[in-house]
């Protein structure tokens, strides 16, 4: 081997060097964990529309249900487990969602419940709120501008 | 002290490793290395209401056990040289508050032990006592939420990221005694080689430990078969393969007799711990518990330690910096 003098062979050697994540398997995982936690999402719908709910109050229903479980598994220290396992499988539903919030609200405890657990709880999710949000309102004005019918607000 | 070449220091009268203790926690007590650690500890908690205590409460009871050990009096120790990785070096402060001791908080990231033993082994040397105490400790849960993620987050880790040793390391030096004696000290350089992924520390702090290792040979004329053993704190498994590699390049073979702490401490198949252990524990708790006993039992004559650190904390991560290097080595001879 040639003796390395620059940052950017360096760079190189260990681009080299660095096992890849396994991302077959990493895909895999994450596809069945996922489209599980959405099949229990549709089965809860499929159930409350059996019930005679409406649809919107089902769509509610489904995710108060998925994220009261994986708040649960997070505060049992399962659903970090479970996100190890299955990546963006567990990430992606609302599942990870709510495990982004609680497990900064189960972390910062010890700095109390103002600043720690209050301060601290959307560390992990802000971006994706600020992001998500931010994304809402540029799509909702493209709408506003190119849709042609009146818009009626509810 | 003579200076020999550009960074080592020779010691004339070499200062005595007299005593080392050393507390990890429970996956460390999982790990190849248990019957070697003073006491395993069976949670992270250890009774505590917060990580930061409970790393406080490690390095407190290690510096205790040490000094008990070694059955000196608290007001016979001279110095006390410790670090941490929390910010502001809060769990060597706050666990050492009460120890009565003059303290010197250092920073070395993870080369903090073998700092304070270069540190400790200049000032007695140089006249300014006859006792110095050293010690350095990590908590895996502390260092995620200070540098990562909350534990209970689900993500996945890459296979080059590294797993923090919760533990401590502590090790009293003495001017007079019957050795291990601590010979050479190599000074390292701050060298960053430009790597910016926080998950491959040890391809980050590798080069580092390459240029302390070589200007350690080129100063003292000795070449990596003097040594029993040469071992750096944590480069773990991809750091190992790079040091190794690199070293090669600049005519030095260390194959045979080169090994990483980081790769000792924890059994990667069955923990899962990726690219091996790091932390200021993990090389503390090597040479305190395992490496010590090496020595005294005589199977090892002469190491070579040496502790890599990085230089690095989440403001400079997310702000797209690259990750400076450091390592100190000493020698560590019979």
């Amino acid at each position: 081997m040639k003796p390395i003098e620059t940052q950017k062979e360096y760079q190189d050697y260990v681009d080299k060097k660095s096992p890849n994540s396994p991302i077959l398997k990493n895909c895999f995982n994450a596809f069945w964990v996922g489209g599980l936690i959405c099949s229990i999402g549709q089965i809860i719908f499929n159930y409350c529309k059996y019930r005679g709910l409406e649809l919107q109050i089902s769509n509610t229903i489904v995710s108060i249900i998925l994220i009261g479980i994986s708040a649960f598994l997070t505060g049992l220290n399962l659903f970090n487990k479970i996100g190890k396992f299955a990546g963006a499988g567990s990430l992606v539903p609302i599942t990870g969602f709510a495990n982004s919030i609680v497990s900064p609200a189960m972390e910062y405890k010890s700095e109390g419940y103002v600043m720690g657990v209050g301060g601290k709880m959307f560390t992990v999710a802000g971006p994706v709120l600020v992001f998500g949000i931010s994304a809402s309102i540029i799509v909702g004005i493209i709408y506003l501008i190119f849709n042609t019918q009146t818009i009626t607000l509810v | 002290m003579i200076k020999k070449g550009k960074q080592t220091v020779m010691f004339e009268t070499p200062p005595t490793i007299a005593q080392t203790a050393c507390i990890v926690g429970p996956k460390e007590a999982d790990g190849p290395l248990a019957k070697y650690f003073d006491k395993c500890l069976e949670d992270e908690f250890w009774g505590e209401s917060s990580w930061e205590k409970a790393e406080s409460k490690i390095i407190k009871e290690t510096v205790n056990t040490v000094i008990a050990k070694s059955g000196l009096s608290n007001e016979a120790i001279d110095y006390c040289f410790a670090g941490d990785l929390l910010n502001q070096c809060i769990s060597s402060s706050f666990g050492l508050r009460e120890l009565n001791i003059p303290f010197l908080g250092i920073f070395g990231a993870c080369s903090t032990f073998v700092e304070a033993l270069c540190l400790a082994s200049v000032f007695l040397e140089g006249g300014a006592g006859q006792n110095a105490l050293c010690a350095a400790s990590s908590h895996f849960c502390s260092a995620e939420k200070q540098f990562r993620f909350p534990l209970e987050l689900g993500n996945q880790r890459p296979p080059t990221s590294q797993w923090t040793v919760t533990g401590s390391g502590a090790a009293i030096v003495s001017k007079a005694g019957n050795g291990p004696y601590i010979t050479h000290m190599t000074v390292g350089k701050i060298v960053d080689m430009g790597i910016k992924d926080a998950n491959n520390m040890g391809a980050a702090m590798a080069p580092a430990a390459l240029d302390t290792l070589v200007t350690h040979f080129q100063d003292t004329g000795r070449t990596p078969n003097y040594y029993d053993a040469i071992l750096t704190g944590d480069l773990g498994y991809i750091g190992r393969e790079i040091l190794t590699e690199l070293a090669e390049t600049k005519g030095y073979n260390i194959k045979p007799n080169y090994n990483d702490c980081g790769v000792l401490i924890f059994d990667k198949e069955k923990q899962d711990t990726h690219s091996g252990g790091s932390g200021c524990a993990c090389c503390a708790s090597v040479f305190s518990g395992y490496l010590y006993k090496l020595l005294q039992d005589k199977k090892y004559k002469k190491i070579l330690l040496i502790a890599t650190g990085a230089l690095t904390n989440s403001t400079t991560s997310q702000q797209g910096e690259s990750i400076p290097g450091i390592a100190h080595a000493v020698s560590i001879e019979l």
